[in-house]
């Protein structure tokens, strides 16, 4: 695979064209060249707070794995992963990490158990684009003979984003407004074959959709052109999943830290931690029941000074407890918030600390996440 | 009065003996929403380059270095309560601070409107 980093050369995404059409102000984010913004951040992400957002991410690696049967491939799956596989049902998703001997993450993902029966023994995976070089070969590595890992580089992925998000899809793909949440099936955009997946990155209802780079113009224009739905950029979807508690990978967790310590133990379902036998499950198990030395919490600031990553956080004493991973001003709360590691001991809801920035200790506290209560769509029963 | 620009994006508006001083357009669109401001006490002597204020949109922090030295006289403390000011008027209501100009020869280093506008065509 190409390495843009190395060559200095940055990638550009099935979209590119139309993000500069749309006036959107480009960066390089791991190594592509994608939109930071279009109008603002703070009008985008209160636009895909009311209605609906679109957004580019196909520089997000996607890849299926591919065995004879379910059982096997999931098994394959499980030898990196924490998370129970084997018992996913069809059309189901469920978000897991890649662990490393230590228990360390490797990265975060989302795994599909394809719906269509046609497809069994296929699981549909999508990774952080910074860490496709490294996820890939470490999942190839872990596949016995039989199963493998096809890379769908061919592919774009876009996410409609919001509470006006099944209304405008549905429109589309009949039926989307009737998937559970953490669901995905194969459909027809209007003609246009996707895998649409209800699920995303913004603590609001939504989807992600999976479409062969060719047409994904033509499914986004088909998007925008209704009035819920605009563009935006991953300046909103970085302030959108800091207010909805969500981990950015790199930043939030990484190789050092483990599931327990990023909270997000629910990866680990009961029956995979009972057989422990995922990498580190010494680690992880012991940090599991008796607690471990650090923990991801999030913090709300008082006054407006925003506090970001790196900042030191300081017991109401003065000690050095921990440090910020993510932060920044919160344009639906209103105010500064932040997630970082602390000592366990300062980690209950609440606890007041400081923060310091540019030498001056600002008065916080741990807070509950999300920030910004979850909507995601629940399937009557 | 007289107008000059830095490589810094501020202007440096001089009338008698006092500067004030604020970002250009140019500064504000690229930071983008301005969330918050930081201002220097009345009083606080400045050289040129030091911190004078910063100045934070929901992506980043920013500084703003004082273009000339002098003392502070005024900091505009409304943008302390609204900061989205700087968005909406940079080079109007939303100046920064006001100071003294200790040292006139320093305004000579920096670019009137013309050679700023140009410069600004090559970033």
């Amino acid at each position: 695979m190409a390495d843009p980093a190395a060559s200095g050369q940055l990638l550009d995404t099935p979209l590119h064209d139309l993000h500069v059409e749309l006036g959107a102000r480009m960066v390089p984010f791991a190594g592509y060249d994608m939109p930071v913004q279009y109008e603002g951040i703070i009008a985008e992400h209160t636009w895909t707070r009311e209605n609906a957002g679109l957004f580019d991410v196909s520089h997000m690696g996607q890849a299926f794995l591919i065995g004879p049967d379910h059982e096997t491939t999931s098994k394959a799956l499980e030898t990196i992963v924490p998370s129970a596989i084997s018992s996913l049902k069809p059309g189901r998703i469920r978000y897991t990490v890649l662990l490393n001997d230590e228990g360390g993450i490797v990265d975060d993902l989302m795994v599909t158990r394809p719906a269509e029966p046609d497809t069994d023994g296929r699981l549909f995976l999508v990774v952080n684009a910074a860490r496709k070089d490294v996820d890939f070969p470490m999942i190839a590595a872990a596949l016995p003979e039989g199963v493998r890992l096809e890379i769908l580089d061919e592919r774009a992925l876009v996410a409609l984003q919001g509470p006006k998000a099944a209304e405008v899809l549905a429109k589309h793909v009949p039926g989307a407004d009737q998937m559970g949440f953490m669901t995905s099936m194969d459909a027809a955009f209007d003609g246009i074959d996707v895998k649409v997946s209800r699920s995303g990155y913004t603590g609001e209802d939504g989807y992600e959709v999976s479409v062969a780079a060719g047409a994904a113009e033509a499914l986004s224009r088909a998007l925008l052109s209704h009035d819920e739905v605009k563009p935006i950029g991953l300046g909103a979807r970085d302030s959108l999943r800091l207010e909805a508690g969500l981990c950015l990978y790199g930043h939030d967790i990484d190789e050092t830290t483990s599931p327990v310590e990023g909270d997000i133990t629910f990866v680990l379902q009961k029956s995979r931690r009972e057989a422990a036998d995922f990498p580190g499950a010494a680690r992880i198990l012991k940090e599991f029941n008796d607690g471990a030395a650090r923990k991801r919490v999030g913090f709300r600031l008082e006054g407006r000074a925003p506090a970001r990553e790196g900042a030191e956080v300081l017991s109401a004493d003065g000690e050095k407890v921990g440090v910020l991973t993510s932060g920044g001003f919160a344009p639906t709360v209103g105010a500064p918030i932040a997630m970082g590691y602390v000592a366990t001991a300062h980690a209950e809801d609440g606890t007041p600390v400081k923060i310091v920035v540019r030498g001056r200790e600002l008065p916080a506290r741990v807070a509950a996440m999300p920030f910004v209560e979850h909507r995601y769509y629940r399937k009557p029963a | 009065m007289t107008t000059y620009y830095s490589k810094d994006h501020e202007w440096v508006a001089v009338e008698g003996d006092i500067a004030t001083i604020g970002i250009t357009d140019y500064a504000q669109s690229q930071l983008g929403d301005v969330v918050f401001v930081e201002l220097p006490d009345v009083g606080k002597t400045l050289n040129q380059g030091d911190e004078a204020a910063v100045v934070e949109s929901v992506k980043a922090a920013s500084e703003v270095y004082a273009p000339i030295s002098g003392d502070v006289t005024e900091a505009n403390n409304a943008l302390v309560d609204e900061p989205a000011k700087v968005n909406e008027d940079p080079e109007g209501a939303a100046w920064f601070v006001k100071m003294t100009v200790s040292d006139k020869a320093e305004l000579e280093e920096l670019m009137d409107e013309a050679a700023y506008k140009a410069f600004v065509e090559t970033l």
